[in-house]
């Protein structure tokens, strides 16, 4: 305050002059102080100041800063939960690919061992067919050389058969006479031998 | 002589009471200060309370400078005074809400400007440093001296450096008001004396009317300028508040 009332003091003349300069009539002791130093409107100007000023802060305080911290507080709000909105969207849909890539690999495994199965059932089957008429083939042969050798048996028995009825026949053409039969067949084993 | 008193370009800071009141034998009329003060209360309250009454999520033009006006304090006060400091908020914004609209009002011809009588920016940097002394002692008691002992000064310079401090802290109430009424009152004077000088000069005539463009180019350049400087004083201001604000929040620095 008592600065103010200094520069009231300083100025105060200098005011004056600038009134006699400009011509006014108004005498300048009367009380024409420079307007923002004279004190005499300081405590209306103090009052109405504090008055106005104080229901003006309580105005902002109360009402509109509320007001506007509200506003931008629900729009940071909702941008955040925009972007996590987002993020989950996102998130959603890498896993539905994830998801498919996964089915397609297990669909592409699937169609493989159906695959192999099949061939290794074919391969099998031809397997077994292959070997049963081996078996087959096999058997029909043992049955054909067992029919050989019978065959060769017999033929073998009746060539002595053959041979003595032969040597009978040359002896009775040379000699003339009735071999005797025994004898004959003695000698045929002991030539054929 | 009449010509003469129009463009006394102290005229327009004189107070007269519009409706006289005396209380205790002090003079405490409501003069067209008041009203001024109460028309620049009314403005900044419409249009803070009408420009977000939609609440709009996407804001409008108004809504938007609203916005901006109290993000831009909010970031003020946050950056010089830290988190602790947004319990000030209302302070800083109200102050600035305050002297920028009693700035931009006083702007119009034959408005009163407010912020151009000291004892109004004296009360207002008052209402601050006393907001810094009282929160400062209550939180911090006798610590908040140490606001004037500033730290790694070597003992022998100590009564000196904190004689500087004492003076200093002083020295800013009267700094602070004494910046915004000067800055007011200088420019409100140079636009009326300018003005003055395209009235006067175009009573002389022809001539007069085309030497009369010369200053009517520069109070144009000049109402310009002052709507600058009315921003600016409001923005010097509040970030001023926020710095001693600060102080009485960290003391020690």
């Amino acid at each position: 305050m008592f600065v103010t009332s200094a520069f009231a003091q300083e100025t105060a003349p200098a005011a004056a002059e600038g009134d006699t300069h400009a011509g006014t009539a108004v005498p300048a002791a009367e009380h024409e102080a420079f307007p923002p130093f004279d004190a005499k409107t300081f405590p209306s100007q103090i009052l109405w100041l504090v008055i106005t000023f104080g229901l003006f802060y309580l105005f902002l305080k109360r009402v509109v800063m509320p007001r506007l911290g509200g506003i931008i507080d629900v729009r940071n709000d909702r941008i955040t939960q925009d972007l996590d909105h987002a993020a989950r969207l996102k998130g959603e849909a890498d896993a539905a690919v994830a998801a498919y890539e996964q089915e397609l690999a297990e669909a592409k495994a699937n169609a493989n061992k159906i695959g192999q199965q099949a061939s290794d059932a074919a391969k099998a089957d031809a397997e077994g067919t292959r070997k049963k008429l081996e078996a087959e083939l096999e058997k029909k042969l043992g049955e054909a050389e067992a029919s050989i050798a019978s065959i060769k048996a017999k033929a073998m028995k009746e060539v002595g058969t053959i041979a003595e009825d032969t040597t009978s026949a040359i002896v009775e053409a040379l000699v003339g006479g009735k071999a005797n039969k025994s004898e004959i067949a003695a000698a045929v084993k002991s030539a054929s031998r | 002589m009449a010509a003469a008193d129009k463009v006394d370009p102290i005229h327009q800071f004189q107070i007269h009471p519009i409706i006289p009141l005396h209380i205790g034998g002090y003079d405490v009329s409501f003069t067209n200060s008041a009203l001024f003060m109460v028309v620049t209360v009314l403005v900044a309250s419409a249009f803070l309370y009408m420009s977000t009454a939609s609440r709009a999520l996407i804001p409008g033009r108004l809504q938007s400078v609203s916005e901006m006006a109290y993000e831009f304090v909010g970031n003020m006060l946050r950056d010089a005074a830290g988190k602790q400091g947004m319990q000030f908020f209302p302070l800083v914004f109200s102050l600035f809400m305050f002297v920028l609209a009693a700035n931009l009002i006083g702007l119009f011809p034959y408005f009163f400007t407010v912020t151009s009588h000291l004892i109004v920016t004296f009360t207002l940097a008052i209402l601050v440093i006393g907001t810094v002394i009282v929160y400062g002692f209550a939180k911090h008691g006798f610590g908040f001296l140490k606001l004037f002992v500033p730290h790694g000064v070597p003992g022998y310079l100590l009564p000196l450096v904190v004689a500087i401090e004492v003076i200093s802290f002083v020295s800013r109430p009267v700094s602070l008001s004494v910046r915004l009424f000067a800055n007011m009152l200088a420019g409100h004077i140079t636009l009326k004396v300018f003005s003055g000088f395209v009235v006067s000069l175009s009573a002389l005539g022809a001539v007069g009317i085309a030497g009369s463009i010369l200053p009517l180019a520069m109070a144009v350049a000049l109402t310009a300028l002052e709507l600058l400087v009315a921003f600016l004083q409001a923005y010097v201001f509040a970030v001023l508040t926020c710095m001693y604000l600060n102080d009485a929040l960290h003391p020690s620095h």
